[in-house]
């Protein structure tokens, strides 16, 4: 009785510690699709990390799936990655240590991260560098063709 | 050093104080008639430097504490506004960032002294171990603190430091985010981070005080390594003898913290943290202040995150078994010349991993860093409990006073020729 007692007395002192109302609203983000062109990169702001959104063209599609599985670092597939084939969406921070990727660049025109080399494709799969694993997909889904919520 | 005190009320009101508060024969047994052994050298200086420093950045701290808003739109600007506005703000905030740094300075000079002489040996072992508390004290102020100013390299070590609990397997996660107050580093973890570095020096003002209560019960160490026998013919009262040595000590520290916070201040910084902070921007290179870099290599010479963490950790909190880890029951070492050599290697790797520990951890300087970081816990591990068993010890004095008598006696024999 008397632990309950002092669980109940200490537990608003610990819980007041976690994220408050303000910043769980701010725990998803909605991003328009309509103004992103095909081919283009757009970088928002979730839950204080950059998330990249990427309207991939047919072109980048097409490489992004032929990819073969034995040549990947931390093998997956693009599908398993992707829920419309045209909208990548990754967490833009490196695995390695934390950098943010530069988009556009690299071998495979995916990403490169400037800190230690880190390469990525089209689909944001580690491909050549320091990094143990692919750029993250983060929980989003689509609210409608124009529009997807992340978190 | 217990027994009635020594302590004469010599007026009226200190009779009538000392029946109710018993405070004058206090600080008189403690810090006036206390028992200082005579042949202490200047190392042994460092633990008022210390307690200097602690209170100048208590000091500088609250009045820097009066202008600064813990707020992350404002934070920048408001140490800017300390540096430009606020009157002697330039110098508060310097004597403060600097005083940091000196206060790691001296911890390290203080450490290594007792290290070198056996000052965690038996009976002072508590004594040691409240150091180490110390030591993460002020490890945990020193990183709230750098925080604070919310420049490019506050935020991105907050983010590297606070991202190392997501390490932890199961809990790691919830841990982090409870820690700091959201997904990432922002204006809750400023906050919080404001109110326990503010707290922390407080907690350390205690835990310094029941240190120095440990280093009264048993008394000092000496560079002999040999305890007290005579109090009469090895020891001095500590004031004036101790006070002035002390203030002398303290007098020359302060000439390397005022010509770092005058005409250098800078110099230990780190320019990106003039740069205020931006969460989608990443720096070049993310170093700690240079009082943590031998940690930080350590961290980044492990490949693997959660036991990289663990050697972190381990390797602060490992000294605290030195008392038992080093069972040669010979404390100092001028008469260990096997420890003597280990002792420098282990200066040497820590002064290594310190410089290891701003470079990129890649090549060459990965490989140098976990060799390094090796030596460190073998030193403690394996180096120094085969030393201390196999050791061939040279003969101590039988006393200080013997020790001192011998010294004298060589030194006349030198001038006489």
């Amino acid at each position: 009785m008397a632990t309950v007692a002092a669980g109940a007395a200490v537990w608003p002192l610990i819980q007041q510690m976690n994220p408050d109302a303000s910043a769980r609203a701010l725990a998803s983000v909605e991003v328009d699709l309509e103004g992103i062109a095909a081919g283009q990169i757009v970088t928002v702001k979730w839950r204080g990390k950059p998330v990249f959104v990427r309207h991939r063209t047919p072109a980048e599609i097409a490489a992004a799936e032929k990819v073969d599985l034995g040549a990947l670092p931390d093998p997956q597939e693009d599908s398993k990655r992707v829920q419309k084939p045209q909208w990548l969406v990754v967490v833009g921070i490196c695995p390695h240590l934390g950098c943010i990727p530069i988009g556009h660049d690299g071998e495979f025109d995916g990403w490169f991260c400037p800190c230690h080399g880190s390469t990525y494709d089209v689909s944001g799969r580690i491909r050549s560098g320091p990094s143990p694993s692919n750029l993250a997909v983060p929980e989003y889904s689509f609210l409608s063709d124009t529009k997807i919520k992340i978190g | 050093m217990s027994g009635p005190s020594k302590y004469q009320p010599e007026s009226g009101f200190a009779r009538w104080l000392e029946r109710r508060l018993p405070i004058l024969s206090f600080m008189y047994d403690s810090f006036v008639a206390y028992p200082t052994p005579k042949n202490l050298n200047y190392f042994w200086t460092f633990g008022a430097i210390l307690s200097f420093m602690l209170v100048a950045q208590l000091v500088t701290g609250i009045v820097l504490a009066m202008h600064y808003t813990a707020e992350t739109s404002l934070a920048f600007f408001s140490v800017e506004h300390i540096m430009r506005d606020v009157n002697w703000g330039m110098f508060l905030r310097y004597a403060h960032a600097n005083g940091a740094s000196m206060f790691f300075l001296a911890g390290y000079i203080h450490i290594l002294r007792g290290m070198y002489y056996g000052s965690y040996k038996e009976p002072r072992e508590i004594l040691w171990i409240l150091g180490v508390v110390i030591f993460m004290l002020m490890m945990a102020t020193g990183f709230l603190g750098y925080v604070l100013p919310w420049g490019q390299m506050s935020f991105w070590a907050a983010t590297v430091i606070t991202n190392l609990f997501t390490a932890i397997p199961l809990v790691g996660d919830s841990i982090t985010t409870w820690l700091l107050g959201g997904y990432s580093v922002d204006n809750p973890t400023l906050n919080r981070f404001y109110a326990l570095h503010y707290l922390m020096p407080f907690v350390l003002v205690a835990v310094v005080a029941v240190h120095v209560w440990a280093l009264h019960v048993t008394g000092q160490n000496n560079p002999e390594g040999v305890e007290v026998k005579d109090f009469e013919k090895e020891t001095v009262p500590f004031t004036p003898y101790a006070t002035l040595k002390d203030a002398f000590g303290i007098g020359a520290f302060l000439v390397v913290y005022a010509w770092l916070t005058f005409f250098v201040p800078n110099y230990l910084g780190h320019p990106d943290n003039y740069v205020e902070a931006n969460p989608l921007v990443t720096p070049a290179h993310i170093v700690p202040e240079w009082y943590f870099l031998p940690y930080y290599a350590i961290l980044r010479a492990i490949p693997n995150k959660l036991l990289g963490v663990i050697a972190l950790f381990a390797a602060v909190l490992l000294p605290a078994a030195l008392p038992w880890l080093d069972g040669s029951k010979v404390k100092s070492g001028r008469y260990r010349p096997l420890f003597r050599k280990a002792f420098v290697l282990f200066v040497v790797a820590g002064i290594g991993l310190g410089y290891l520990g701003a470079q990129p951890p890649e090549g060459g300087f990965l490989m140098a860093a976990r060799l390094l970081s090796l030596y460190y816990f073998l030193h403690f591990l394996v180096v120094l409990p085969w030393v201390a068993r196999n050791e061939i010890t040279l003969p101590e004095p039988d006393s200080i006073e013997a020790a001192l008598a011998a010294k004298k006696a060589s030194t006349m024999d030198a001038a006489h020729g």
